[in-house]
């Protein structure tokens, strides 16, 4: 299992290496960020102290270098825009992503659970084709438009829920829901597939054969045998919900990592704008090696060292106490008559 | 000779029937129509002995099997028909009372241990299932009862087995933990639906042997499915010859396989090589079975029978008593039984066909 | 087999009986069998004949401002036809500003459509028929690819390089090609194990001829279903993109640009956001609707069910109702 581990890390890690010096890159040729920073009638002498004071006169090898060495030392740098600690204010917008984000899985994921697998039980029924509707819906409606259709009806026309901020449960409605709707669809459509198939699988009627209720038939075997490909699904859709986050984020002002990148892009902000991608794709790759580990548990088919081992075992096991006919028959089977 | 007959007819008076399908309807319904794939399917399981259904595949056997455990796939149904464990008709039961036989008086093997296993779950766990449905044991007490099942079927550290996956065993293995689970709960009756198919040659016999095991230890009534002549001489008592959905001769394996009644069963026995020599063409049934969707009017067989004559054309024989207990579906059953000469005295060979196998 | 020997070059045909003969009469009837998936096509038809020749019918109307006519509701026929749909705040027709603006969508769609997959597709062809440490590397390009948030991606690369329509396709296509790789990939390794291609490697012919000859036939109508549902994500990024200033940039106008301009106006012009979105929405639904249909009448073993006749099908519904 370590070994295992050890390997999903490096072959995990490696994204993680290249886009960072990807972002590092470009951020470098988003612009000269003095001409943005001093005023107008700032002099030549202004702006070479200031670009030699950001390190901004050194080749991009050098500055990279003293990038990575900062990142070695924990220090990401300072924002050019407060002159604070870069680092601290992506960690500090990084927790109402997280929440946003997290809030928005759990529903999905629990509601898809139960529509998902309800479709299944009657493919093509009533429930399947609203199902199926819905999760079109959702991969066809723009977010950014949802939240304002949103906000148009619930907010202004209505007035039940504020537009924007994140005070109160009414202020998490519309984000949510709005982030909800494509990790919904997809995942009810990946949950009936899948569902459809186990209950369509031999085991399935092996646990009818031993007398088991509907119940447990479907939760117990068809639903547990449907949790490890859904998973991987709802993994890929978490590191989509980024996107989301970034147009959520921005349209109800919400002071997560998403708007903090969008703003430090739009500001020429280095050094925030790294620390903000940087924390994404930790976040991205933590949640890579979680998923990789929850399929292992689910599936113990994938569990490579468990069943290696088992594999040499199973190999011995093979002798038995049943006497072997030593006249066993070689009388053809019927199918073979009419050859 | 005579006195063997005797003993073996007094034993006969004194069996206990399981189980007893009479008249079997199952139909199937795809986009084109219903299609009838067995039809009046009717014979005896009696306690302690082995009735073979007998047939190529597609003939229904298997599907007469999935309709006695009530394990149609959604598409099929029971048109018609009685199935009568130990007197109790399944087919008018509530889901919730057949639920409640499903285990305690009727298991069933499936054919390919590999898919019916479940993947996610320990072997361990999935023999204790039973338990814990039925005698509301705790997991503990459970998985206890599932090392004493893996000991029986002769798996060898069961206490340490019982926490690997099905994947992790070999397939004569996964094939013992299948029969181990179908007789958890010691049912009368148990249905195995071909369950040596997918194994090499030594494993099945020893799984048939297991399955004999059980048999004598629990005294059940066995259910074999198979397309094998071979099993059906060795392991059967009793045989149900099908064919198109239909049964086409019955009766005790000696009596049916030493004097068939039937033009399809003679042929079948008449395709395997026992006398045969070198250079010789094999014998064979020319043609293949019809299409469910299209059986002719009249005799099922008529395409492919020598024997075929213009009444097999226009009327379906109804099964007609042959010989002791043997029935056969033939206008022309008289003649083979003359040609057979005198089946009766066939009785102490159990497998004719096997005498010079080697 | 005669046919391969007279041919050594490997010409026979693939036996796999999924190579679909695409726009045929056949194709065109099973269409029309489906109710749903004939809307959306005549949907996707309009909004194409639209964008190629809508803008030149609209002439100047799309930007004439007419300080008369500001703000105007839509659905008011006193207004005229040109303003059935209302007016911005400048006092231009919503009607024509929606026809200039589809030709705008569609001319980024498309393209980054097109360059997403023919570039996924055939190196997804090419690493899985190689095998092996090309198949390797191209996978892990794309997971690396994948592993990022792809709008994330578009808002850094837009903001260094301009954000021209060239720029928004390139940039579309590239986080989009791993998509089709990934499919391109698993379907040619799995072909290439099969028999009828070890038959024309024997005849000696070379990996290229016979992933032109034998994968690519395959794998078409797997990869067009795909592209149809991959139009309706790419028009939905790029309005992602324009909504948040980093795509189609004014004078320019595109779906995505009106929804965001109408933004300020939510409470006293709703039109202005809301009738942009649902051209937005309609296109995409419809694409989704045709990509339905795709997925089963390029797949052999589901065909069938669209070549029924009609009282088969009701028998085919029914059954499936029936069945738990």
């Amino acid at each position: 299992m370590l070994t295992y581990l050890r390997k999903r890390i490096i072959s995990s890690a490696l994204p993680l290496v290249v886009v960072v010096v990807g972002v590092f890159a470009l951020a470098r040729m988003t612009g000269n960020p003095a001409s943005l920073y001093l005023p107008l009638n700032a002099t030549d002498a202004m702006r070479a102290d200031f670009i030699a004071k950001n390190g901004l006169d050194q080749p991009v090898l050098v500055q990279m270098a003293d990038y990575f060495g900062g990142l070695l030392r924990l220090d990401f740098g300072t924002s050019l825009r407060t002159g604070e600690d870069a680092a601290a204010m992506a960690l500090r917008a990084f927790p109402a992503t997280l929440q946003l984000a997290a809030t928005t899985m759990v529903i999905a994921i629990i509601l898809a659970i139960i529509v998902g697998s309800a479709a299944a039980l009657k493919p093509n029924g009533l429930l399947d084709r609203l199902a199926s509707f819905v999760s079109m819906a959702a991969a066809s409606i723009p977010d950014f438009w949802l939240a304002i259709v949103g906000i148009w009806v619930f907010a202004i026309y209505l007035g039940w829920l504020p537009t924007s901020g994140v005070m109160g449960a009414a202020a998490w409605v519309l984000p949510v829901a709005t982030l909800l709707m494509r990790p919904f669809g997809a995942l009810v459509q990946v949950i009936r597939g899948a569902m459809v198939t186990s209950l369509s699988e031999p085991y399935i009627k092996l646990a009818r054969s031993k007398g088991a209720s509907e119940y447990r038939v479907v939760t117990a075997h068809a639903l547990r045998n449907a949790a490890a490909p859904a998973l991987t699904v709802a993994g890929d859709l978490t590191v989509g919900l980024v996107n989301g986050a970034v147009v959520v984020e921005t349209i109800f002002g919400w002071p997560g990592i998403g708007k903090l990148m969008i703003d430090s892009i739009l500001q020429r902000d280095f050094a925030v704008l790294q620390a903000c991608v940087l924390i994404t794709a930790i976040a991205i790759f933590i949640l890579n090696i979680l998923i990789d580990l929850g399929y292992a548990l689910l599936d113990p088919r994938v569990r490579p060292t468990a069943g290696a081992r088992g594999k040499r075992k199973a190999r011995t096991i093979t002798s038995t106490t049943e006497p072997t006919t030593p006249s066993e028959p070689t009388v053809p089977a019927v199918t073979g008559a009419n050859a | 000779m005579m006195e063997l007959l005797d003993s073996q007819r007094a034993a006969e008076k004194t069996l206990t029937t399981v189980l007893a399908v009479t008249g079997l309807d199952v139909d199937i319904r795809t986009p084109t129509g219903t299609v009838r794939v067995v039809n009046k399917v009717s014979f005896t399981a009696y306690q302690g002995q082995t009735l073979a259904l007998l047939g190529e595949s597609g003939c229904g056997k298997s599907m007469t099997a999935k309709a006695i455990a009530g394990l149609l796939d959604p598409v099929a149904s029971v048109a018609g028909g009685v199935v009568a464990l130990e007197g109790k008709d399944l087919n008018t039961m509530s889901a919730r009372a057949r639920r409640a036989v499903a285990g305690p008086s009727l298991g069933i093997v499936f054919q390919d241990a590999l898919t019916a296993l479940n993947p996610v779950y320990t072997v361990g766990t999935q023999l204790g299932e039973a338990f814990r449905i039925h005698r509301g044991m705790n997991k503990k007490q459970a998985r206890l009862q599932a090392i004493e099942l893996m000991r029986r079927v002769g798996i060898p550290e069961p206490e340490v087995r019982a926490s690997a996956y099905p994947h992790q065993f070999s397939g004569g293995m996964r094939q013992r933990i299948l029969i181990a689970m179908a007789v958890a709960l010691s049912p009368r009756l148990l249905i195995a639906d071909e369950p040596t198919t997918a194994l090499d040659v030594t494993v099945q016999a020893q799984i048939m042997a297991l399955l004999r095991r059980l048999r004598e230890e629990e005294n059940m009534a066995v259910v074999l499915i198979t397309h094998d002549l071979a099993v059906v001489a060795e392991e059967a008592d009793n045989v149900v010859v099908m064919y198109a959905g239909n049964v086409v001769e019955r009766g005790p394996v000696a009596t049916v396989f030493s004097a068939p009644t039937h033009p399809y069963t003679k042929g079948l026995l008449e395709s395997v090589p026992t006398h045969a020599v070198r250079g010789d063409e094999l014998s064979s049934i020319p043609g293949s079975p019809p299409e469910l969707k299209n059986i002719p009017a009249g005799c099922v067989y008529q395409d492919r029978c020598p024997m075929v004559a213009a009444i097999c054309r226009e009327t379906r024989p109804e099964l007609r008593q042959t010989g002791e207990n043997q029935f056969s579906a033939c206008h022309f059953s008289d003649v083979l039984v003359t040609q057979a000469g005198n089946p009766t005295n066939d009785h102490s060979l159990t497998s004719p066909q096997l005498e010079d196998n080697q | 087999m005669t046919q391969t020997l007279n041919a050594p070059t490997g010409q026979q045909r693939a036996p796999k009986p999924s190579k679909v003969r695409l726009g045929g009469p056949s194709m065109f009837r099973m269409l029309l069998r489906d109710k749903f998936a004939t809307i959306g096509a005549l949907i996707l038809a309009v909004v194409i004949l639209v964008a190629l020749i809508g803008p030149t019918l609209m002439g100047e109307l799309a930007t004439k401002q007419n300080l008369m006519f500001m703000n105007k509701a839509p659905f008011d026929p006193a207004n005229g036809w040109a303003y059935i749909l209302g007016s911005d705040s400048l006092g231009r027709s919503m009607l024509a500003r929606l026809i200039v603006a589809t030709r705008t969508t569609l001319m980024v769609a498309v393209p980054a459509v097109l360059v997403a997959l023919l570039v996924g597709s055939l190196w997804g062809v090419w690493a899985g028929y190689h095998r092996g440490r090309r198949e390797n590397i191209s996978m892990r390009i794309a997971d690396i690819i994948m592993s990022f948030p792809s709008l994330l991606l578009a808002v850094v690369v837009l903001y260094v390089f301009s954000p021209s329509v060239a720029n928004i396709v390139l940039i579309l296509a590239l986080t989009r090609i791993p998509i089709y790789m990934r499919t391109a990939r698993a379907e040619s390794a799995e072909l290439q194990s099969r028999t009828f291609v070890d038959a024309a490697r024997t005849f000696g012919t070379k990996p290229n001829s016979i992933i032109a000859m034998h994968v690519i036939p395959v794998v078409t109508p797997t990869l067009l279903t795909l592209a149809t549902l991959e139009f309706c994500y790419v028009m939905l990024a790029e309005s992602s993109l324009s909504f948040l200033g980093i795509g189609i940039q004014p004078p320019d106008v595109s779906w995505g640009l009106m929804v965001a301009q109408g933004r300020q106006y939510l409470q006293t012009a709703w039109w202005l956001s809301i009738l942009p979105g649902a051209a937005i929405v309609i296109t995409a639904i419809a694409a989704n609707l045709l990509a339905a249909w795709l997925r089963i009448a390029t797949d052999p073993a589901q065909r069938w069910r669209l070549t029924l006749e009609k009282p088969a099908r009701k028998a085919l519904k029914s059954l499936s109702k029936e069945a738990k």
